[in-house]
């Protein structure tokens, strides 16, 4: 055990490391945008000397290092800072979007993994069958296709189309759970679509690798039919780098989603980003960015975590 | 079996030399004019006004996706081409030097890693301007740490290898080693990579010019296509058709060679 405490140690303290790294990263992109945000709120005719007096007051004339500081120590405290388009707290603006950004990302991931699983298993269990040639037919298409293509031709058949489903916008969650997840439904779909091919090829190639196993021989040479055996030894054991990718891709779900949520006008961090930056909000597109970017970091953390617990081999070979 | 793996590299190198055919046709000829603003002819539907119509400014939609496809693909190539170069270099250092530098590149790439091109498009639109450059800056980003840790984990494979450690023993520079010896070794999985790669940046530069930090109008670009079509999808439909089915094509065409390329390499894979 005290072996996986500093295992577990080190690999907190690379991730802390990482998320500094990270933040003094935007802060620097974000100090060198163009743009004062004091001129920005007093507008052009606002004399030099109020310009000054507003810079004093909102910190911005402090050394790069502090403001750095006073910035991170905010976001750890939950204060994000004011908006300065919106002229509310940034805090709440992310919380608001992330109603709409994480529910879609969620959604998203379980559509991609029940579509990815099954198809994944069948292929690999049928390989150079027919069932395969479809699943790797699926898998190859959807990944080249763009989500936020699929997003529109959605868009341009049931909604324009045929009606049945919302062009785009959000309800609200106080609209009721079935009209907000209606909302969700297409964008849902496009979002999925990439994810889901990637992670069938992964699962197949997964499963392909786990059924050469001698556990799986053995297995089978004491009686356990075909399909007991796939579902009790070969699955669980094909699951570790579907769940990898599974993470690894959520970066790629992020991005995804910041172009699905423009597709469909949802009022998710990703358009809120995009509307910041047309608005040079740039304390709003940092915050995001950095939000974003930190829950990317922390996903491939938990999973790397969750591999050292569960894996005992992997702490001897890390020695 | 032989046949399907030489069919993923064949069939790739067909749509993408297609590609690659039709972005350098257009910069000789295109069937009309890709700029030229024609409002009497505006969302002629295909077949009526041209093979696949006029969009919302009456300009060709053929003449635009050929445009597009010479426009996608510079941006896509030297977007990579930047990536791999600076992501092999560094993470042959690593590879070679170990320790600190390895855990500095490793823990950067990380960093870039954790920041989705999107995104930091977003952060250099902001400052750059939108443009070429941004996209190619975002997109060269987020490949560099793609690359650098796969050359560090190839890299130090071949390094452990026998020959090298004798290339070392008679005298060799470890700089001379790495050329002569490591890069032509991992050469083959870095050119899978490249491959795959391209891909993703042809859908990333679509994305980016969807979202308007691609090429500035009145340069054609796919993603921008797109991003007019939603606004006419009423009235011309079809005008999302074409520019969605050519990224889609476009990056088909990359992933069946690298797919092809991988089953080349190692007959053990499937």
């Amino acid at each position: 055990m005290g072996r996986l405490a500093f295992l577990v140690g080190r690999r907190v303290g690379s991730l802390m490391l990482t998320l500094v790294a990270v933040s003094a990263l935007i802060f620097l992109v974000m100090d060198v945008l163009p743009g004062d945000p004091a001129a920005a709120m007093l507008g052009t005719s606002a004399s030099e000397e109020t310009l000054a007096a507003l810079r004093h007051a909102m910190g911005l004339d402090l050394p790069l290092i502090v403001r750095y500081g006073r910035w991170i120590g905010g976001f750890l405290s939950g204060d994000l800072g004011t908006s300065l388009t919106y002229g509310v707290p940034v805090a709440g603006l992310i919380a608001e979007r992330l109603a709409v950004t994480l529910p879609l990302a969620v959604l998203a991931m379980t559509l991609s993994v029940a579509l990815a699983l099954p198809l994944g298993v069948v292929a690999a269990t049928r390989k150079g069958g027919l069932a395969d040639r479809l699943a790797t037919l699926f898998a190859q298409l959807s990944v080249a296709v763009p989500g936020f293509w699929v997003g529109l031709l959605l868009i341009a058949g049931l909604a324009v189309g045929l009606g049945l489903m919302p062009a785009g916008g959000f309800p609200g969650w106080n609209a009721g759970v079935c009209a907000a997840l209606k909302a969700l439904v297409l964008p849902t779909v496009a979002l999925a679509l990439p994810q889901a091919g990637v992670l069938t090829r992964v699962t197949r190639a997964a499963v392909l690798e786990v059924m050469d196993e001698d556990f799986v021989r053995t297995a089978r040479a004491k009686g356990l039919t075909r399909r007991a055996a796939l579902w009790h030894h070969v699955v669980p054991n094909a699951l570790p780098p579907v769940i990898t990718i599974a993470g690894l891709q959520f970066t790629f779900l992020i991005a995804g989603a910041v172009l699905i949520e423009n597709v469909f006008a949802l009022p998710g961090l990703g358009r809120l980003a995009f509307q910041a930056l047309s608005q040079r909000d740039i304390l709003v597109i940092g915050d995001v960015v950095l939000l974003l970017a930190a829950l990317t970091i922390a996903v491939n953390f938990l999973i790397d975590l969750g591999y050292l617990v569960l894996d005992p081999r992997l702490r001897a070979a890390t020695s | 079996m032989s046949a399907s793996r030489h069919g993923s590299l064949i069939a790739g190198s067909v749509i993408t030399g297609a590609l690659v055919a039709v972005a350098v046709v257009s910069r000789l000829w295109t069937p009309g004019s890709p700029t030229r603003l024609a409002i009497a002819d505006k969302l002629k539907a295909p077949l009526v006004h041209g093979l696949l119509g006029t969009d919302q400014l009456g300009r060709d939609v053929l003449s635009l996706l050929m445009v597009g496809a010479w426009n996608s693909l510079s941006i896509a190539v030297v977007a990579v081409a930047l990536g791999a170069a600076l992501g092999v270099a560094l993470g042959l250092t690593a590879a070679a030097r170990g320790g600190l530098v390895e855990a500095l590149v490793m823990r950067a790439a990380d960093v870039v890693f954790a920041v989705p091109p999107i995104l930091s498009a977003m952060l250099l639109g902001a400052f750059l301007g939108t443009g070429p450059r941004t996209a190619v800056t975002a997109i060269a980003t987020f490949m560099v740490p793609v690359f650098a840790r796969l050359s560090v984990g190839a890299g130090r494979r071949v390094l452990a290898r026998d020959f090298c450690l004798a290339a070392r023993a008679a005298g060799k520079g470890q700089l001379a080693v790495t050329m002569q010896h490591v890069l032509p070794n991992i050469a083959p999985q870095i050119a899978v990579q490249v491959a795959l790669q391209l891909g993703l940046a042809f859908l990333t530069e679509a994305g980016l010019s969807f979202l308007g930090f691609g090429l500035p109008p009145p340069a054609a670009s796919w993603g921008r296509m797109l991003a007019d079509a939603e606004t006419y999808l009423g009235v011309a439909p079809w005008l999302a058709i074409a520019p969605g089915a050519a990224i889609a094509l476009a990056v088909l065409g990359f992933n069946l060679i690298g797919d092809g390329l991988v089953d080349l390499l190692d007959p053990r894979e499937r």
